[in-house]
C-alpha cells in the first residue's frame, strides 16, 4: 500500500511536468495543425533562464519562474514569426521539416554557448520532507510545488481560453480560419498568443523540472518533448483537457512499468502506447472522430 | 602580399621538415651501441583524450628521470623516446610500429584502451611487451577467444575487479549480508562491474535482493529507488558514470533511502559531489587518492608538487608507477632483452607502488590494492586501502 502510493506520488510529479509540455503541443496543432517539434527545446530554455536567474542574479523560486515564463513566451513568438508564418501556406511537411530544423538549432546554439555538460540547479526551494505512515512515505515539498504550480497554471489556461474575448478568438481561429478572419479577428495576433502561452507553460515545466532533479544541460529538451508529444496524441492532439489527462496517464504509466520491474522498457512501453492510440483511436482517448474537410 | 605569404609558406615548409628530422633523429642514431636502454612511450600529448595522456606522460617521465639521476638500470641510461599519437587508433598503431623500429625495449602506454588496443600488433610482431597503466577494459591482455596476448601487460585493475573488490568492501569491513543494485543497462562498464560484484558477493554468503537497472542520460530514477527501497537492502551498490550516479545518490536520500551506497571509479569526479548535494555514507573504489597518507604517496605527492605546482592526479600517479613497474621487471629480468623483460614481468610478485601492491596473474592483469574513498557531507575523503587476498 504504501509502496502504491509513493509510487503514485513518483508518477504524478513526472505527469505534471509531461502535462505542461503536451498543453503547448496540443495548442499550436489546434490553431495552426502543426507539431512543433521545437516545443521541447524551449523547455530546455526555460529551464536555462531559471538556472541563470537563480544562480547568477540569486533570485527565487517564483521570480524566476515568471521571468522565465515571459523570456520563453517571447522565444515561442519569435519562432513563430521567424521560422513558421513565411511558410504557413506551404505544405505541412515542409512546416514540419522546418520546426525540426528550429528544434535541432536551438540545441546546438546552447550546445555552443554554454557547452554540453550537465549543470546543478541551485536548491531554491527549501525541501521539507514530510513523512506519511510511519516515514514509509515520503512527500516532498518539491513534489506539492510541481503539482500546485501545475494545477494553477491549468486552471488560468482553462479561464483563459473559456472565459476571457482572446480564448473565445483562439477557439474560433482553431475551428475556421477563414471565417475568424471574416468576423474580423486578426489571426496573426492570435496564432502569436497561443505561442506565447504554449511556450511559457514549457518555460514553467523547465524550471520545475531544474528545481526537481536539480540538474539541466542543452539536450535535455528532446527525450521530454517527444514524451509530451506520446501524451498530446495518448489524450486527443488538438484538445486541451486530452493533454492534461495524457500527461499525467503517461507519468502514472511510466512509473507503473518501472515499478513492476520494467525499468529498462518504460520508454519502449511510451511510445508503443502512441503506436496502439494511432491505430485504434487516432483522435485520442478525448478526441471525436471529425471528418477532415477537404 | 601573395609574395609574403608564399615566404610564409615555405617557411612553414622548410621549419616542419626540420621538426620531422629532429623528432626522428632522438630515435635513430644510436640504435645497436648498447649505452643505452631504448624505451618505448606511447601517448596521447594532442587530441580528444589529451588531458589523460598528458597527465600519465608527466607522471611517468617524472619517474624514468629520476631512474636516470640515479644511475639508470644496469649503469645505464634510458633514452626515452616519446611518441604522439594525437588521440587516434590509427595514429597509436603507427607510433608503436614506429618506436619498435628503432628499437625500443618495451612500449610504454597508451592511456585509452582504444588507443592501446590499437598498439597491441606492433607489441606481438615485434616481440617486445607493451605495458599500459590506464587501459582498464577487460579484453585488453586477453584476445577475443580468452586466451592471453603474450605480450601485452597493465598495471591498473580491470573495470570488473572493481566489482570484486566492493563485493569484499561490503562484506568484509561493512559487514553486511544483503544488498540491491542499480545498474546503468546502457554501458558495459556498469554491466562488469554488477557481474563481477553479484559472482563475488554470492560466493561468499551473501544475497543479492534485486538488480534495478536504469539507463544513461535518464534523470528521474524515482519509480526504480522506490521499488529499491521496498527491498529494504543494508547496503546498495550503484555502478556508473556520475552523471546519473550523482543524481541517483540524491534521489535516493530524498525518498529516505539510508543503506550506505557503493560505487567505483565512475563517481570520481567533482560534478559527483554536485549533483549529490550533501552526501553521506558512500563509498567508491579509486586508482588513487591524494589525501592517501601513506609513506609513498606523501613523498611522490611532495616531489610532484615541487615539479609541476600542483597536486597529482590518478593518472599521474598511475604514469609515476608504470616508470618503476617497468625498472623493477627489467632488473628481475637481469639484462636488456625483451623476452627476459617479458618473463620478468609475468613474475612480478609485490611491486609495491604509489597506487598499491601490484602483482600480475597469469592473464597478465594486476592484482592490486584498490583505494576506497568515503564521502562525508559531500566531499570524497580517503578511507583505506584495500588489498587483495
Amino acid at each position: 500500500m504504501e509502496f502504491v502510493i509513493q509510487q503514485l506520488i513518483n508518477g504524478i510529479s513526472l505527469g505534471s511536468i509531461y502535462a505542461l509540455i503536451a498543453l503547448g503541443y496540443t495548442m499550436v496543432y489546434g490553431i495552426i495543425n502543426l507539431i512543433n517539434f521545437a516545443h521541447g527545446e524551449i523547455y530546455m530554455m526555460g529551464a536555462f533562464v531559471g538556472y541563470a536567474l537563480t544562480t547568477f542574479l540569486g533570485l527565487g523560486f517564483i521570480p524566476s519562474l515568471i521571468i522565465s515564463m515571459i523570456t520563453c513566451s517571447i522565444l515561442g513568438i519569435l519562432i513563430e514569426k521567424v521560422a513558421y508564418k513565411p511558410l504557413r501556406s506551404s505544405s505541412r511537411i515542409s512546416l514540419l521539416i522546418t520546426a525540426i530544423a528550429v528544434s535541432l538549432f536551438l540545441q546546438y546554439i546552447m550546445v555552443y554557448f554554454v557547452g554540453p555538460e550537465t549543470r546543478t540547479f541551485p536548491e531554491v526551494v527549501d525541501s521539507e520532507r514530510l513523512m506519511l505512515f510511519d516515514g514509509k512515505v515520503i512527500l516532498d515539498t518539491r513534489n506539492i510545488y510541481i503539482l500546485g504550480i501545475t494545477v494553477i497554471l491549468m486552471v488560468l489556461l482553462q479561464y483563459v481560453v473559456r472565459k476571457t474575448k482572446t480564448g473565445k478568438a483562439m477557439r474560433a481561429v482553431s475551428q475556421d480560419k477563414d471565417a475568424a478572419e471574416l468576423m474580423g479577428i486578426s489571426v496573426d495576433k492570435v496564432i502569436s498568443v497561443t505561442f506565447a502561452i504554449g511556450s511559457a507553460l514549457a518555460g514553467a515545466a523547465g524550471v520545475l523540472v531544474g528545481i526537481y532533479y536539480n540538474t539541466i544541460n542543452p539536450l535535455m529538451g528532446s527525450g521530454p518533448g517527444l514524451k509530451a508529444f506520446v501524451a498530446a496524441v495518448l489524450g486527443g492532439i488538438g484538445l486541451i483537457p486530452g493533454a492534461v489527462l495524457g500527461g499525467f496517464s503517461l507519468g502514472l504509466i511510466e512509473t507503473l512499468v518501472s515499478a513492476y520491474g520494467g525499468s529498462i522498457y518504460k520508454d519502449a512501453v511510451a511510445f508503443a502506447i502512441l503506436i496502439i492510440v494511432l491505430l485504434l483511436k487516432p483522435s485520442g482517448l478525448l478526441g471525436k472522430d471529425v471528418k477532415e474537410k477537404v | 602580399m601573395k609574395k609574403r605569404l608564399l615566404v610564409i609558406l615555405s617557411m612553414a615548409l622548410v621549419l616542419s621538415l626540420v621538426v620531422g628530422c629532429s623528432s626522428g633523429t632522438t630515435t635513430g642514431g644510436t640504435a645497436s651501441t648498447g649505452d643505452t636502454i631504448k624505451v618505448g612511450v606511447n601517448y596521447e600529448l594532442t587530441g580528444a583524450v589529451a588531458s589523460y595522456g598528458v597527465d600519465l606522460n608527466d607522471g611517468l617521465q617524472m619517474a624514468l628521470e629520476e631512474i636516470n639521476d640515479a644511475g639508470g638500470i644496469f649503469g645505464k641510461q634510458l633514452d626515452i623516446m616519446t611518441m604522439d599519437n594525437k588521440s587516434s587508433d590509427t595514429e597509436s598503431a603507427n607510433v608503436s610500429a614506429r618506436l619498435a623500429r628503432d628499437g625500443a625495449i618495451a612500449l610504454l602506454g597508451p592511456a585509452t584502451s582504444g588507443n592501446t588496443k590499437a598498439a597491441i600488433p606492433a607489441a606481438n610482431e615485434n616481440k617486445i611487451p607493451l605495458i599500459s597503466a590506464s587501459a582498464t577494459a577487460d579484453d585488453i591482455t586477453l584476445d577475443t577467444q580468452g586466451t592471453v596476448r603474450p605480450y601485452v601487460f597493465k598495471t591498473c585493475f580491470s573495470d570488473s575487479f572493481q566489482g570484486v573488490m566492493m563485493a569484499e568492501f561490503a562484506l568484509n569491513d561493512l559487514s553486511f549480508k544483503n544488498a540491491a543494485i542499480l545498474a546503468d543497462s546502457t554501458s558495459d562498464y556498469a554491466q562488469g562491474l554488477t557481474k563481477a560484484f553479484t559472482e563475488t558477493f554470492e560466493a561468499s554468503g551473501g544475497t543479492i535482493l534485486g538488480t534495478e537497472a536504469y539507463q544513461a542520460k535518464e534523470t528521474d530514477f524515482r519509480a526504480v529507488l522506490t521499488n529499491i527501497k521496498a527491498l529494504n537492502p543494508e547496503v546498495l551498490f550503484v555502478p556508473g558514470y556520475y552523471e546519473e550516479t550523482g543524481l541517483i545518490v540524491k534521489q535516493a536520500r530524498d525518498l529516505g533511502i539510508e543503506a550506505p551506497i557503493l560505487g567505483a571509479d565512475g563517481y570520481e569526479a567533482p560534478k559527483f559531489s554536485e549533483l549529490a548535494g550533501e552526501a553521506n555514507d558512500v563509498y567508491y573504489s579509486s586508482h588513487y587518492s591524494p589525501n592517501d597518507t601513506a609513506e609513498s604517496v606523501v613523498k611522490f605527492n611532495q616531489a610532484f608538487e615541487a615539479k609541476n605546482a600542483k597536486q597529482p592526479n590518478a593518472f599521474n600517479a598511475l604514469g609515476y608507477d608504470l616508470g618503476y613497474f617497468f625498472k623493477d621487471a627489467l632488473e628481475r629480468a637481469g639484462e636488456v632483452d625483451s623476452e627476459k623483460l617479458k618473463l620478468a614481468l609475468e613474475e612480478t610478485d609485490g611491486f609495491e607502488g604509489v597506487t598499491g601492491l601490484v602483482s600480475i596473474d597469469e592473464f597478465h592483469n594486476p592484482v592490486k590494492s584498490i583505494t576506497i574513498n568515503k564521502v562525508v557531507n559531500g566531499e570524497p575523503e580517503f578511507l583505506k586501502k584495500l588489498d587483495p587476498k
